[in-house]
């Protein structure tokens, strides 16, 4: 409760700002612009669910239940496309179909061809649905495969036995069971679409966000911009609350006695076929093509791409991202299991607020975060300071790495929670509620017994979190002390000059740190399902 | 269990304050020992930390940089108060620094070397900022389709004639933010909105991507005219891909308003802070970036034209020639580009 409490305080002082009064701005924006960019929100969020769903799920689904050429492959590619960060993917598309890109220049040169101005343009909502979903489909495909694997054979086996084929026992009786993980990932893909500002500035549809920034920046009201992001914040909490209600008093507690395997199918060769291309499609959208025209342009501008020192970046991506994750989920499960030994009514609802701030856009969150810590800092530590020394005090909280890690807290929490209450969701009350007849304690119960069962939820979380902190821009670019550099900041420097081609470097470095906890984690999670089995 | 929490998220939060507390210690604090100037800015160029470089080999003052946006810097310089670490502000815009002073962020400095290096018409009338580089804001033009005699100010884009033919980007951005309160101090608002919806009307697409997209847009034939930063087409000239060499090579630079109030240009400068700890070695700071050994370096690496007038701009801009530049107050740019943004809103401009 504590801990809900103190990393939704950034989330409050948002919602708090909310009780000033509507300013000229609000009305300017109300008048002119607002409704174009809800229209491109709700379109944008839509959309790209829409997608990240069908990419997701399916390459869950087949990975988990069919054997076919290249499963073992795909079982952790389809994770990767997740260390590209949204704007650079919004960048290497652009970057791949423009006019001095290399499918034009290939058109021309090889067959003389140019296609009508505007004709491979992406650059518009549906290009960024594309875009988006592509790279964010594996929040889907990560949840929904833990679902995939920890169902109940006997379930599937049933449904098998009453002579459903595999594509009604998916519809009928797996979606519906998965459906807790499926929500929870596509809460992180709606979120973090919201949240989005770099592709859709780029690609110029405004949106909501664009709003935010337009109200703060360029008119200078941070109360009409700290609004909308209230706005945003109720929005998605009313989303979430929405699909609690029509799952309505649906409980999903598995009666299996034990673990059995699950045993893969191997279809005929055709439907083998059909499945690799499902499965290379959003591997091949979310990942080789944004990678292949990151190399292309590293290859052209191969000395500045790598001319700088990437070691201490590397050093302080690592670690920040390894420290957010460590902390962020031993606080998600923390949270789930307090949840459902507590009866209290305030946990989940502050757990939500806490869980919410991942749909905020960065820059708003930093302005969330700032303001407690400063007060603390000021109030209490530059105090404390004097009295210590007499030299001149510094912000202790603000000036180091402290904010940075807080902020990661208030923003990314619903990455590391979501699996982990799904996976909880998915063990059902009654191991917990053995346990505990059976007189072990609160925390030896959560020690020995959920913690055993959750592991695969709990690595997936941590991959989750690894990467969306490697990958985090706005909140450590302003939240960051003096002279400290992350990939992540590097990579945006370059590119927000328009120096793509020498931008290539560092983003290639963001994937291949990304991919270390990717395939080091996959390798226990796999370990793990083999001893299972 | 409550109390479990909370104790450990205590212990959590306790380990975590020593162990920034410690790691930090040596990075910004003024130590008796080590003289240092703390810098936030939106520039995030390469150069620019060559020449922070050379600064601190000179003068042994170390210079601490955060960079990101100048919106976000000054919010952050406004939270922070009297406690502000930072000593100096570096923005790429006029309007940026003229809202700094607004908000009274930023402290008056006048001495003999700044007002040598950097003329008066690229600084604050109150010594509150000086501008380090300047860059027009320009109409690039296709060779094959455009003649360079059809083409006279930016209120002539709004011509007929133009109709499906002009390049540029989002209202988002803001140098088009002050090319528009530039047009609103010179012509008045209500003209500011005629030439902002004639823009509209003229548009070849909506309005996307960045200065570089508007160019290869030209040479992929999806329109005629951009308007963009000169030092865009020098890095397009200069790029490492040669298709975008071959894109920049389309088109010719036009510097409109020859014969009346000049080229809308800006500037990126720097301004000492309110609070700033440290002070001198902000000011020393500052000089040095307008010295004529720094002004080189802003010219040669990155097509900005230097503002100390005997330093030569780079070769591929010297090409171009001279131009009048507007010789508006460019506090103005910050002190209407509120009003810029709504009128973009109104003519639908994205």
């Amino acid at each position: 409760m504590g801990i809900a409490l103190i990393i939704a305080t950034p989330i409050f002082t948002i919602l708090y700002q909310l009780s000033g009064p509507v300013s000229d701005t609000w009305r300017h924006l109300y008048d002119t612009v607002l409704a174009d960019y809800v229209q491109n929100s709700l379109l944008l969020m839509a959309g790209t669910a829409l997608l990240a769903a069908t990419f997701g799920v399916l390459s869950a689904w087949l990975t988990a239940m069919y054997d076919f050429a290249g499963r073992r492959f795909f079982e952790w590619a389809l994770i990767l496309p997740l260390a590209i960060p949204s704007y650079i993917a919004a960048y290497t598309y652009a970057g791949f179909l423009d006019y001095a890109g290399p499918l034009q220049v290939f058109m021309r040169e090889a067959f003389d061809y140019r296609p009508a101005p505007g004709a491979l343009d992406i650059m518009h909502l549906p290009g960024a649905v594309l875009v988006l979903a592509s790279v964010l489909y594996p929040y889907v495909y990560v949840t929904c495969r833990s679902a995939f694997l920890n169902q109940s054979v006997s379930l599937l086996e049933a449904s098998r036995s009453l002579g459903a084929g595999g594509l009604r026992t998916f519809w009928r009786v797996a979606l519906p069971v998965a459906r807790p993980a499926l929500v929870g990932g596509l809460t992180l893909v709606v979120m973090e679409v919201l949240n989005d500002y770099g592709a859709v500035k780029y690609f110029g549809v405004p949106t909501f966000t664009t709003g935010i920034f337009r109200a703060w920046f360029s008119l200078g009201d941070q109360q009409s911009a700290i609004y909308l992001s209230s706005l945003l914040l109720l929005f998605v909490l009313g989303l979430i609350g929405l699909e609690r209600w029509q799952r309505g008093k649906a409980r999903f507690h598995p009666r299996q006695s034990h673990h059995r395997p699950l045993r893969r199918q191997r279809p005929r060769a055709g439907l083998r076929l059909l499945y690799t291309i499902l499965c290379a499609l959003p591997f091949v959208l979310g990942f080789v093509l944004p990678v292949g025209m990151l190399l292309y342009w590293a290859v052209i501008a191969s000395d500045k791409a790598f001319g700088a020192n990437f070691l201490p970046l590397i050093t302080n991506s690592f670690w920040l991202a390894g420290t957010a994750a460590l902390l962020i989920c031993a606080i998600s499960i923390l949270l789930a299991y307090s949840r459902r030994i507590e009866k209290s009514r305030l946990i989940p609802l502050m757990t939500r607020v806490a869980t919410s701030g991942y749909s905020i856009p960065g820059a708003v969150i930093a302005v969330g975060v700032l303001i407690p810590l400063l007060w603390l800092d000021k109030g209490i530590l530059i105090e404390v300071q004097k009295m210590l020394s007499g030299a001149r005090p510094s912000l202790l909280l603000t000036g180091s790495v402290f904010a940075l890690l807080f902020a990661y807290h208030v923003r990314f929490l619903a990455v590391g929670f979501q699996p982990i209450e799904a996976g909880f969701t998915q063990i059902g009350q009654q191991v917990t509620e053995v346990s505990q007849s059976l007189g072990a304690g609160k925390w030896r119960t959560l020690l020995r017994v959920n913690l055993p069962l959750l592991r695969r939820a709990v690595l997936g979380g941590m991959i989750l979190v690894f990467v969306d902190v490697l990958k985090e821009l706005p909140l450590t670019l302003i939240l960051r002390p003096f002279n400290f550099s992350t990939l992540a900041t590097r990579a945006y420097e370059l590119a927000a000059d328009e120096l793509l081609e020498q931008s290539s470097g560092a983003a290639l470095m963001i994937i291949l740190v990304g991919l270390i906890p990717v395939l080091f984690l996959n390798r226990i999670i796999r370990k793990s399902h083999d001893i299972h089995s | 269990m409550m109390k479990y929490l909370n104790i450990m998220c205590v212990a959590v939060l306790a380990t975590l304050m020593t162990a920034c507390g410690g790691s930090k210690g040596g990075e910004q604090t003024t130590e008796e020992t080590e003289q240092v100037v703390n810098v936030y800015t939106h520039r995030h160029y390469d150069p620019d930390k060559e020449l922070f470089a050379k600064f601190t080999e000179e003068t042994g003052i170390k210079v601490n940089v955060v960079s990101a946006s100048a919106d976000e810097l000054i919010n952050k310089l406004e939270q922070e108060g009297e406690q502000s670490p930072a000593d100096v502000l570096i923005t790429v815009d006029a309007g940026r620094l003229y809202k700094a002073k607004n908000m009274g962020l930023l402290q008056k400095v006048s001495t003999e070397t700044l007002s040598k290096n950097v003329p008066a018409k690229f600084a604050d009338p109150d010594g509150q900022w000086y501008g380090l580089t300047f860059r027009g804001r320009v109409v690039a033009y296709s060779k094959e389709r455009v003649q360079a005699g059809e083409l006279s100010t930016y209120e002539n884009l709004t011509d007929p004639k133009w109709q499906g033919k002009v390049l540029i980007r989002s209202s988002s951005n803001l140098y088009n933010q002050s090319l528009l309160a530039s047009i609103i101090a010179s012509q008045g608002e209500e003209a500011a909105a005629e030439w902002a919806a004639g823009m509209v009307a003229n548009f070849a697409r909506e309005p996307k991507g960045n200065d570089r997209d508007q160019v290869k847009a030209i040479a992929a034939g999806e329109g005629d005219l951009a308007v963009v930063n000169t030092y865009y087409i020098g890095k397009l000239l200069t790029s490492d891909n040669p298709e975008e060499v071959k894109a920049g090579e389309a088109v010719n630079i036009f510097f409109p308003n020859q014969d009346g109030r000049g080229a809308h240009i800006n500037v990126s400068g720097a301004g000492v802070t309110k609070y700033a700890p440290n002070k001198d070695n902000a000011i020393r700071f500052i000089e040095y970036l307008s010295s004529p050994a720094a002004q080189s370096v802003f010219a040669e690496a990155n097509f900005e034209y230097p503002v100390h007038p005997e330093v030569p701009a780079a070769a591929l801009l010297q090409s171009w020639g001279e131009f009048k530049t507007d010789s508006l107050d460019l506090n103005l740019l910050g002190e209407y580009n509120e009003q810029a943004v709504k009128i973009f809103d109104e003519a639908g401009w994205k």
